[in-house]
């Protein structure tokens, strides 16, 4: 017999039920309206009263009505049909709801009951499986989708018997298990979990070491991140946080990108479903939409719903993780998960915290960061869940709670700079604010040293070092004006600025330059070094200007020009050209 | 106010605040409407038979027994076509003299829009401001603010916006406007002949403020009836939408809610969210396009609500009094449009996007010229080139009283371009100086 009560109390979509019987903390319940169910959670408990936050509109709801409790968490649905979703915070499919606007109570089922899949086995009768172990595939899209022991179940578990190669729908049964007290349990295609509860189907989880691409060279070349990462990228608005994160979703190299839109415009989340149908990913030649799951609740969808989203992409992550894929995880803004849990708190009359946010709100948000990472499962095969959140801080201002929090968090830092931004310095990144802690990871260093280059992480420091030497420069130049500072130190200051031009800055609206290959960084990164490297004459400072903005328009084509074409190194024989009329002059 | 037989009259209260009153009752829905002495007020809390109404004209006056009646609806708003051309009161009233207007009622502050029906915006909207359309192209279903200190003329901005911009509707809510804004735009709206196309709802400063928290739903409710139904372009105009946030922060204040940043409520994010999401596009080809005005304290857009405004809408647009040529421009460089990347170079010429980041370019040198200047430094030719440049593009382009076609203001960007600087130091892809620069060294 399951739980019911009665509505008592409404205070917008915060509302108080009077319950008969048991209830737990995070039960999900359903408010029985004339004609709807509205879905929503258990966020307090006090004597008879149980506090729910409801995931709609509370509108027109009257106290007495009638409500269900389920007995379980908010949980996600797992299994074949995820990828290329568009899924609502609770994984209710977006696509099979009718009618252009969104109605009250439309819970959709997040896969497909009667599609069928190929199946082929991979454990065998007998085999000892636990919780996780695989048991068979089936391809979704272009990802072998495994089918695994549900992480529910507990202990070893024996196969009975698993079902021949050939097509199942989810919820047949695909193999029979035996547990240690010999009873037999039937296993098919689909399982749930609770969105709140890590997934920890894994052996071991070390510290993350294999470098993550993005094709974005302030984050490849300057600061990277790892597979099994996480970073966050905080800015004021303007400052272009989405088209990074959008480029991040086209361009990262991953197996699986989920698309966390928390609190955010629509028009964004719509850019994604009108673009990635159309464009390639490099890396398979597939479709980008066919690598991607978008969670989507928008900044008009019911706020409750925000907090669950971020859970349930989380989940999503860490179920695709299981089957030994590289995922990444990318939230556009947890800012605004953190302001849905400040107006619960605040209408449950919590005291508050810092900027009225609840006071758990670090322990929160570094709780959910915990949850990526890169891990060896229990066959050996590895998986990582990368995860990328970006934070609006209010005013820009990043002594609040929600970018403190987030900064002791994350490994990895992209600050977005306003100045940046206002002189159109796209992406915006400050490269010297930015960090990658995992530059420091020796494991990290290793990878590097065998994968890429010996040198790669000196000239990273390098060029960090010449862009803050560079700023000096200008500051100086600044106080004391063009002439009142050696020639010097208006080439430092320009070949600092030739790293911005040609390394920092990228176009990521131009075909090209919007994702350039670690090969061709490395070659530019070089280059670029080369020209640092190289000791050019000047009579006076008016010369420095105009003859590093022709190097930077030479650079500038480059990047423009298809890696090694013909036209590529047209324009890179055209810059020797300008860089020997000055070494020239000192002979 | 509209009542019948069967509804029941309560005439006791029990609790009574500067905004609100409490009274126990039966049976009601959350944010029902209901009349107090016959003052309009809205369910905004129930514990148990306790009921809290917020009335929006304030509570002065209101006795210990007055008549509380519920009306067992959400607020709402008639809609039909007689709209048009007329103009209304918070509560969806006529203000102009005319009839009742006859329609289907639609409770106000509906449903969003499902995201995956929503359709690209893809439609530029042309404004003869090369400050807008040039730098900062706006698109049908985008939604963007002015952000303006109070003594700067936004209103009048934006009414020109607003009658240039070629739409089926203007929806107008206005919000604590000023008796003289309010004829100001009803002048201009009735001179521009535009009449039968333009909606206004209005709350002036002479009204209660709490009255302003229902404007711009009743507009955007308009809006969504001619842009999903009738397949119309509708523009609303939303000013001044500091005002409305002022009014969801004396509410939350009278109901005892913790505040957050700047006195505002915790919600504020949701609150302008939920309003300025009515923006879309829909794939029969309607939309609505929301323009507003958010008044800024000196400028500073680190207070709340121009900081939230901002994560919301798809960029904004800055106003400012250029000294050196004496005129209203917009600022190239505070001002965004986001959308504007989904139109040029593809509705427009493709040199619009590189020209255009070009021009800005320059245009920030020139300000770091201005800056040696005043701290007494010699200036370089460059800088002398770039500040005749900046004054000039300023004058040409970035002044409100432009009124041209989007290829002369390229064209007008390139002769300027040419007339003060080398190709290196124009910086735009090779093929596209060759195609449209029409440079003498080329």
């Amino acid at each position: 017999m399951s739980t019911k009560g009665k509505v008592g109390g409404i205070i917008a979509n915060l509302v108080i039920i009077e319950v008969d019987g048991p209830v737990s903390q995070n039960e999900i319940c359903y408010i029985k309206m004339s004609g709807v169910e509205l879905m929503a959670e258990v966020i307090r408990i006090g004597g008879n009263n149980a506090y729910v936050q409801v995931f709609e509109s509370t509108r027109g709801l009257k106290p007495g009505t009638e409500v269900e409790f389920t007995g379980h968490m908010l949980e996600a649905t797992l299994g074949p049909g995820i990828l290329s979703k568009n899924f609502d915070g609770l994984q209710h499919d977006l696509d099979k709801m009718e009618g252009i606007f969104l109605k009250k109570g439309d819970y959709t089922p997040a896969l497909e009951d009667d599609k069928l899949w190929e199946f082929k086995p991979i454990a065998k009768k007998d085999d000892a499986v636990f919780p996780g172990s695989w048991l068979g595939e089936v391809k979704e899209n272009w990802i072998p989708h495994k089918i695994m022991v549900p992480f529910k179940f507990e202990g070893t578990f024996t196969i009975k018997s698993i079902a021949e190669q050939g097509e199942y729908k989810i919820n047949d049964t695909i193999a029979v298990l035996i547990n240690t007290n010999n009873n037999e349990v039937p296993v098919s295609m689909v399982q749930k979990w609770p969105v709140k509860i890590p997934i920890k189907a894994y052996k071991e989880k070390p510290r993350p070491f294999v470098l993550m691409e993005t094709g974005i060279r302030v984050i490849d070349s300057l600061n990277p991140i790892v597979e099994g990462g996480t970073g966050f990228i905080p800015g004021p608005f303007g400052t272009g946080k989405t088209v990074l994160q959008h480029a991040l979703s086209k361009q990262a190299d991953a197996d699986m990108i989920i698309i966390a839109a928390c609190g955010e415009r629509a028009n964004e989340v719509v850019e994604i479903f009108a673009e990635f149908p159309k464009l390639d990913d490099s890396r398979t030649g597939r479709k980008l939409i066919e690598r991607t799951t978008i969670i989507a609740n928008t900044s008009n969808m019911p706020v409750a719903a925000r907090e669950a989203s971020v859970y349930t992409a989380m989940t999503i992550a860490e179920y695709y993780r299981a089957m030994g894929l590289k995922v990444l995880l990318l939230a556009d803004s947890t800012s605004r998960w953190a302001q849905a849990l400040r107006e619960m708190s605040n209408r449950m009359e919590e005291l508050p915290g810092p900027d009225a946010y609840p006071m758990d709100l670090p322990a929160i948000i570094s709780n959910f960061y915990a949850r990526a990472g890169f891990v060896y499962l229990n066959n050996g095969k590895t998986g990582a869940v990368t995860f990328i959140g970006t934070v609006s801080p209010a005013g820009g201002n990043l002594k609040e709670p929600v970018s403190e929090s987030t900064k002791k968090a994350a490994r990895c830092f992209y600050a977005l700079s306003q100045d940046r931004a206002d002189s159109k310095r796209y992406p915006a990144i400050d490269a010297v604010d930015s960090y990658s802690k995992y530059i420091e990871y020796p494991e990290f260093q290793e990878f590097i040293r065998e994968n890429i280059s010996p040198d790669w992480i000196d000239d990273i420091m390098l060029a960090k070092n010449i862009l803050i030497r560079g700023n000096e420069a200008y500051e100086q130049i600044n106080i004391l004006g063009d002439d009142g500072v050696p020639i010097d130190y208006h080439q430092i200051f320009w070949k600092s600025e030739v790293i911005d031009f040609v390394i920092l800055q990228q176009d990521a609206f131009d075909k090209i330059d919007a994702s350039t290959s670690i090969k061709r960084q490395q070659y530019m990164m070089n280059k670029v070094l080369d020209v640092y490297r190289t000791n050019l004459k000047f009579e006076t400072f008016e010369e420095v200007n105009p003859y590093f903005k022709r190097i930077i328009n030479i650079f500038k084509q480059m990047n423009y020009s298809e890696f090694k074409s013909e036209k590529f190194n047209k324009f890179e024989k055209e810059l020797q050209d300008i860089i020997n009329e000055r070494i020239l002059i000192e002979d | 106010m509209e009542t019948t037989a069967f509804q029941k009259i309560h005439t006791k209260v029990n609790h009574i605040t500067k905004a609100t009153c409490s009274l126990h009752a039966d049976g009601v829905g959350y944010e029902e409407m209901a009349t107090v002495n016959g003052r309009l007020a809205q369910v905004v809390k129930i514990q148990g038979d306790l009921v809290t109404l917020q009335i929006f004209s304030g509570t002065e006056g209101i006795p210990t027994n007055a008549e509380v009646v519920f009306l067992g609806h959400a607020p709402k708003l008639p809609v039909s076509d007689e709209l048009s051309g007329r103009f209304f009161n918070a509560y969806g009233q006529p203000i102009d003299g005319g009839p009742e207007v006859d329609g289907k009622t639609v409770e106000i502050g509906g449903p969003s829009v499902n995201p995956v029906r929503r359709k690209q915006p893809s439609e530029l909207i042309a404004t003869g401001i090369a400050g807008i359309d040039l730098n900062n192209t706006i698109v049908t279903g985008q939604k963007i603010p002015f952000f303006a200190d109070p003594d700067q003329p936004y209103n009048q901005v934006m009414a020109m916006v607003a009658l240039r911009a070629k739409t089926d509707k203007i929806i107008l809510g206005g919000m604590g406007l000023t008796n003289d804004d309010y004829l100001f735009f009803k002048n201009i709206f009735e001179n521009a002949g535009a009449l039968d196309r333009i909606i206004s709802f209005v709350n002036t400063t002479e009204d209660p403020p709490v009255e302003r928290l229902l404007v711009p739903d009743m507009a955007l409710t308009a809006a969504e009836y001619f842009a999903a139904e009738k397949n119309q372009d509708v523009l609303v105009l939303l000013t001044d939408m500091t005002l409305y946030a002022d009014a969801l922060s004396i509410v939350s204040n009278r109901m005892d809610q913790i505040p957050s940043k700047d006195s505002m409520p915790g919600s504020l994010y949701s609150d302008l969210a939920r309003l300025y999401e009515k923006a879309v596009q829909f794939p029969k080809g309607g939309s609505i396009t929301i323009i507003a005005v958010t008044t800024l304290s000196g400028g500073d857009i680190t207070h709340a609500i121009p900081d939230n405004t901002g994560y919301i809408t798809e960029g904004q647009l800055f106003v400012r009094r250029d000294t050196d040529i004496g005129k209203v421009i917009i600022d190239p460089f505070r001002s965004l449009s986001r959308l504007k990347q989904l139109v040029i170079g593809k509705k427009t010429r493709e040199d619009h996007p590189q020209v255009m980041n070009a021009a800005i370019r320059l245009y920030a040198d020139a300000a770091n010229a201005k800056t040696k200047l005043e701290n007494g430094f010699d200036l370089t030719d460059y800088d002398e080139r770039t500040m005749k440049f900046a004054k000039e593009y300023s004058d040409k382009l970035l002044a409100i009283d432009i009124n041209i076609e989007i290829d002369e203001m390229l064209n007008t960007a390139w002769e300027l371009l040419n007339k003060y600087f080398s190709v290196a130091e124009i910086g735009i892809k090779s093929e596209l100086v060759e195609k449209y620069g029409k440079r003498k060294d080329n």
